[in-house]
């Protein structure tokens, strides 16, 4: 039979299934092959926080988004042109999300009476009718997969029968034109203690490229040629990974030892899990008792001259705020990633929100100024690492970098920056008494940072004592005194108001004739940015601008607002940044806020954008 | 110098004035700690650790002002972290000789966690507990070492919970050297720090500490009544009382009982083994004194030779080294699938 290939620019796939079905590695070796071909890509991974919900049930149901393109694009995507659902949960819980017309695959086998009970299926939407909207390709996914792994010696069944995401992924390869060859040599390194299973899941990946080759069922396969991004080598990354990178990168250009102290949480423990893997480059991670021993031992890492680094997500770093204080009052470098999710209290863990930005520029007590950033896509999180220890060095503060879930599984392709392209963070130890008289103060600051001298322990005559209670400015003994108070309370806040000297201006995406800007922070930089393309298209005049520095904000930032009639800032919180810059600017902006734990629309926020020019 | 910070063999000629710092010193007339702070800055020169190298740090507490008055390296935390902070000090600094100073609402009670993970992990700490069984900066609430019936501001009936014994606690998180003294016994109590300082890993030493203003008198059945005192030395009959002619047998329900000697024989007697893999011994005695205000062991009830978690993970991050090279970033960003663009 011949089959004809129809040229795309984009498409979206949404893979769905169970949580034990594999759907994040089926989605992750399908955005592995399409990044390896050189497509642009954006993904999400959407899973339930529990490791097994119940099997065939709709909490179970973990889903992974790949949108890929032959051009540069921003973000997953908001709809998916094909969903492939391996159970009549992922179905249920996904159906909604796919636009009529479109492709859904699913795995017949799985459509059993006591899946669809489970999923409340009243009856089978493959038979009633309900699907008749979409292009249903009904694949016994199960069966084949079995079917093609029969002979392999020392195989159980069982074991045959998970392997049918090899097989939905095999023939979403033949589908798209995937190359293949990266998931065989893949699947034979993950499994190669057990070759019968690594020759399994090989079987199943061919029978399912095979499949789409022979079937009927599929008569066009289509090519979306390769993106035309910045030369250069590439790889691709999330956002947890390129902290990590990040992180490593600055320790190597302060000359400094990392030290990470870190306690699980949901969604940063894959940083302290990487990083562990980083001992040959003197990183030393610390499996804390728990959160505030993570930040307290970074913290006593970094008096004793390492870089200290610590990491977790909202419900710990609430916990590290008391220490958070100490680091201010030390005036210590200290950088704190709080890898932001969806609360209050446990909330959802999985899923990202931007609800992080008050508690880490106000949840601690007294007068506690900390400059804070947040990284914009995956791969930024790689330089916002290295910037958050330049700032946490320079003016020995500690720092908060703020990602959220889903920069830190979401992944893009990656120009793979060399590390003799990025600069140094010169970092000097006091050496020396720093008084005419021979003495040594610790609080006698530098005159353009505000910083004071940073004396490690091991060097002789500098001894010296720091903690907690006010200190004489100068000095660094304890002081009660009303005066001396107030004035470090005004240097410390100095301090860090002062960093706005240090750092970039905001820049501004402009078009002529723009009365509106868009403002937006962290990881709503893609859905912004699909969103103004979209708006611009249509022939609205729309400037965008993006902070990465949210304390202190970019010296210009307020003239830039002053430049509009209109400012408009989405955000997954209540109005945050919203509240922070129409009280320091007093500027009438107004806010785009939805915490449904999942990222931003393009077309949402294209609609709210319209909505407010033409309002 | 050692590389584990623990000293020995240096030819420094330091006294105890080296180690006073120029701050005026803000305890209460007859606190404890002053007496604490005499001997630890007169022990200190026997260290043979020049200044720079030794790092004090606690959390907050009477207690914990003690490193503004020493003329060291030091950090003055917040309430319960000082281990926590010095775990990461002592970590990524092998070369450092690191200090804990803490109270018994400090380590026993908001830093308990912090405590009980530093002694499992070994890390090279020396911890010294001043347990005076009273909130004493707050003004005299009761603590988590005070006794049962502890009349305080919080606890105008008596309180109603049973206390911790901070050395058994220690024995049950898996320390490798636990050991008390008073005080007021600077000769003990420098012997125990000598032998605490030598120690690789974390050590424990409880330091009876008398609050003449919230509670005091709190320890007089062993600070003013020496007979009380069982001194504990390895290899020896654990005899006390003002002629020895009182001992402690350890029964077959595993529990310490003081006995007259005259009664079972010396034969009978405990020896006191501080080297024993098994710490059940080491826990009978800490027993002893649990509310009986009588004979009290003091010394070193358990001292064992483990690595301790610096010198491991160093180990690690060498074996690292060893199998992958040195870290090279570019090499390793380049590792995986890569494309050109």
């Amino acid at each position: 039979m011949t089959k004809t290939v129809e040229q795309l620019d984009r498409v979206i796939i949404r893979f769905a299934g169970d949580s034990g079905d594999g759907m994040q590695l089926t989605g992750d070796r399908f955005t592995s092959e399409t990044a390896v071909f050189g497509n642009d890509i954006s993904t999400l991974p959407d899973f339930p926080a529990e490791i097994r919900a119940p099997a065939g049930s709709l909490p179970g149901v973990s889903g992974f988004q790949v949108h890929f393109a032959d051009h540069d694009i921003l973000t997953p995507g908001d709809y998916p042109d094909v969903l492939v659902a391996m159970n009549p949960a992922a179905l249920k819980t996904n159906i909604n999300d796919l636009p009529k017309g479109r492709t859904l695959i699913v795995n017949t086998d799985a459509f059993v009476q006591r899946n669809l009970d489970k999923a409340g299926y009243a009856t089978n939407p493959l038979e009633d009718g309900s699907l008749a909207d979409f292009q249903v390709h009904a694949v016994q996914i199960t069966t084949m997969t079995i079917e093609s792994v029969k002979g392999i010696e020392g195989i159980t069944p069982r074991e045959a029968e998970r392997a049918k995401n090899m097989f939905a992924l095999g023939l979403m390869c033949w589908l798209y034109g995937r190359p293949v060859q990266g998931t065989i040599d893949f699947i034979n390194d993950k499994f190669s203690k057990r070759p019968e299973i690594a020759a399994g899941n090989i079987a199943a990946f061919k029978a399912g490229y095979a499949f789409g080759e022979t079937s009927e069922s599929f008569s066009v396969s289509y090519e979306i040629k390769p993106a035309k991004l910045r030369p250069g080598k590439y790889r691709q990354i999330n956002g947890n990974s390129a902290l990590v990178y990040g992180l490593v990168a600055a320790s190597i250009k302060s000359g400094l030892p990392l030290f990470l102290g870190a306690y699980p949480i949901t969604p940063a423990s894959s940083i302290l899990e990487e990083l562990a893997n980083f001992k040959n480059f003197g990183v030393r991670t610390f499996q804390a008792e728990d959160e505030i021993a993570a930040v307290g031992s970074a913290l006593g890492a970094a008096f004793g001259g390492a870089l200290g680094v610590t990491v977790s997500a909202g419900p710990g770093i609430v916990l590290k705020q008391e220490m958070i204080g100490l680091a201010i009052q030390l005036e210590l470098p200290l950088v704190i990633l709080d890898i932001q999710r969806a609360g209050p209290s446990t909330g959802m863990p999985t899923k990202p929100e931007q609800t992080d930005l008050f508690n880490v520029m106000y949840g601690r007590n007294g007068e506690s100024p900390i400059p804070v950033i947040a990284a914009s896509t995956p791969g930024q999180c790689f330089y916002a690492a290295i910037e958050a220890a330049r700032i946490a060095l320079t003016y020995r503060t500690p720092v908060f970098l703020l990602s959220d879930a889903y920069l830190a599984n979401g992944a893009e392709p990656w120009l793979i920056p060399s590390m003799a392209d990025i600069p140094e963070i010169p970092v000097e130890f006091t050496t020396k008494p720093n008084r005419d008289d021979g003495s040594f103060w610790p609080y006698l600051r530098d005159e353009v940072t505000l910083a004071r001298p940073w004396a490690i322990p091991g060097t002789p005559g500098l001894e010296h004592r720091i903690g907690g209670i006010e200190k004489a400015n100068g000095t660094g003994n304890i002081s009660y005194d009303p005066d001396n108070h107030d004035l470090m309370t005004r240097l410390r806040a100095q301090k860090v108001a002062g960093i706005a000297g240090g750092i970039p201006e905001l820049e501004v995406d402009s078009c002529d004739g723009a009365r509106t800007l868009v403002l937006g922070w962290g990881s709503t930089y893609g859905p912004i940015g699909a969103a103004i393309k979209r708006v611009r298209a249509d022939g609205l005049a729309v400037d965008q601008a993006h902070l990465h520095y949210l304390n202190p904000f970019p010296r210009n930032l307020g003239e830039v607002l002053r430049r509009y009639d209109k400012v408009l800032v989405p955000e997954m919180n209540l109005g945050q940044l919203l509240q922070l810059v129409r009280s320091q600017f007093l500027v009438d902006a107004v806010g785009y806020n939805r915490v449904r734990g999942v990222p931003f629309k393009a077309s949402e926020l294209a609609d709210a954008i319209t909505a407010l020019v033409n309002a | 110098m050692s590389e584990n910070g623990n000293g020995g063999g240096g030819l420094l000629q330091l006294t105890a004035k080296d180690f006073k710092s120029d701050q005026e010193v803000r305890w209460c007339p007859g606190c404890g700690d002053y007496a604490i702070l005499a001997s630890v800055q007169s022990f200190m020169p026997e260290l043979g650790i020049p200044r720079e190298k030794i790092v004090f740090v606690s959390g907050i507490g009477c207690s914990s002002r003690f490193p503004y008055y020493m003329q060291t390296y030091g950090m003055h935390s917040i309430h319960g972290r000082a281990p926590a902070i010095a775990t990461g000090l002592s970590t990524s600094r092998p070369d450092l000789s690191v200090w804990v100073v803490t109270g018994d609402g400090d380590a026993m009670s908001i830093g308990g966690n912090h405590l009980i993970h530093a002694l499992r992990r070994n890390v090279n700490l020396k911890i010294l507990l001043f347990n005076n069984e009273i909130y004493g900066l707050t003004k005299g609430q009761y603590s988590p070492t005070s006794p049962v019936g502890k009349v305080g501001k919080s606890t105008p009936m008596g309180s109603i919970d049973r206390p911790f014994l901070p050395l058994s606690l220690a024995l049950g998180a898996e320390a490798t050297f636990v050991a008390r003294s008073i005080d007021t016994d600077r000769k003990h109590l420098t012997e125990v720090l000598r032998t605490a300082a030598q120690h690789r890993g974390t050590a424990l030493v409880e330091i009876y500490q008398n609050c003449n203003i919230y509670n005091d008198n709190a320890f007089d059945f062993v600070r003013d009544d020496k007979a009380n005192r069982i001194y504990l030395e390895h290899g020896k009959p654990v005899r006390f009382g003002a002629d020895g002619e009182k001992g402690v047998v350890i029964a077959e329900d595993g529990a310490a009982h003081v006995v007259d000697v005259a009664t079972v024989g010396e034969a009978a007697l405990h020896v006191h083994d501080a080297h024993a893999d098994e710490p059940n011994h080491a826990f009978a005695l800490s027993r002893l004194s649990y509310g009986a205000h009588g004979g009290t062991p003091i010394g070193v009830f358990r001292d064992i030779d483990r690595p301790s978690y610096d010198e491991l993970l160093t180990e690690q991050l060498a074996t690292a080294v060893a199998r992958k090279g040195a870290g090279d970033l570019d090499a390793l960003l380049g590792s995986v699938d890569t494309w050109d663009v």
